[in-house]
């Protein structure tokens, strides 16, 4: 029961940050991507002041022997670079960079009640679906 | 152009947050990609944390809309097409490179993960060559 309550708090809290942060704003992203344009640098702020305040955190954390509400840490271990990841993550820049909209966003941005986010979460859903489905997940 | 950056650090320190706070109490990533992949094909009994994670994201955009309601208007230029096919790419590119913007870019970093950085240069890469294709070479 605490971590389904954990689950749902940090979700609600990743979801102010991304909106006080303008995150949610895909033009934003659009103007952080355009080098040659109108360059918007807010993205630099937000992935800085994330990782900043996520590096401090891990360093307290990871002291623990185990989470306060689980058995043990679910950290991804691997290390490899392969194809897998570098193709991924290619697909996903050449998309992210398309609309200007990621996964958090596209999700805490579809309750502005606009239809292009909903068109666009619509999609990565089934983008994600069409991958489960084609695919076995991928080794942690 | 500067407080929008100051509002990006306080946004992004809050999201460190909350990334920090489903790592100490749960040991989870705060990774939204692999976090909504396994609610459509994660086992059972590993699912509902997931999806009240997802309903977290949810109910704080509806109540940032209601709290700021000028931050919700979105001004979105790209056509239907575009969204569609930016939405197949961004869903399936984020499972098969087992991550995204949150967990590459931000948990991953924090970790000091040479995967993510990688990862994270690459769809940054990627993002920046797509952008300039589309508004400076069409």
């Amino acid at each position: 029961m605490p971590q389904l309550i954990v689950a749902f708090v940090t979700g609600l809290l990743f979801a102010i940050g991304l909106v006080v942060a303008d995150m949610t704003n895909p033009q934003r992203i659009i103007n952080f991507l355009d080098v040659a344009g109108a360059w918007d640098p807010t993205l630099l702020g937000v992935v800085g002041g994330a990782v900043i305040t996520a590096a401090i955190g891990n360093l307290f954390v990871r002291r623990r022997g185990q989470p306060m509400f689980a058995e043990s840490f679910a950290v991804p271990m691997k290390e490899l670079i392969d194809r897998r990841l570098l193709l991924g993550a290619a697909l996903f820049g050449i998309g992210w960079g398309m609309a200007g909209y990621c996964p958090a966003p596209a999700l805490t941005g579809s309750a502005f009640m606009n239809s292009a986010t909903w068109i666009f979460l619509i999609s990565m859903l089934t983008g994600m679906a069409i991958f489960s489905w084609r695919f076995e997940r991928p080794a942690r | 152009m500067a407080s929008a950056i100051w509002m990006g650090l306080l946004g992004g320190v809050i999201m460190g947050a909350a990334a920090t706070i489903l790592l100490l109490m749960n040991g989870r990533i705060a990774g939204v990609s692999g976090i909504l992949g396994g609610v459509i094909d994660g086992e059972k009994n590993d699912r509902l944390w997931r999806v009240l994670f997802v309903a977290g994201l949810l109910v704080g955009g509806l109540l940032m809309a209601k709290l700021w309601p000028e931050r919700a208007q979105l001004v979105v230029t790209s056509g239907v097409p575009t969204l569609i096919v930016a939405g197949l790419l961004v869903g399936f590119g984020s499972r098969l490179g087992s991550g995204c913007t949150s967990g590459h870019g931000v948990c991953g970093l924090a970790r000091f993960s040479m995967r993510s950085l990688i990862a994270t240069m690459v769809f940054m890469a990627a993002g920046f060559i797509t952008v300039f294709a589309m508004k400076h070479l069409g």
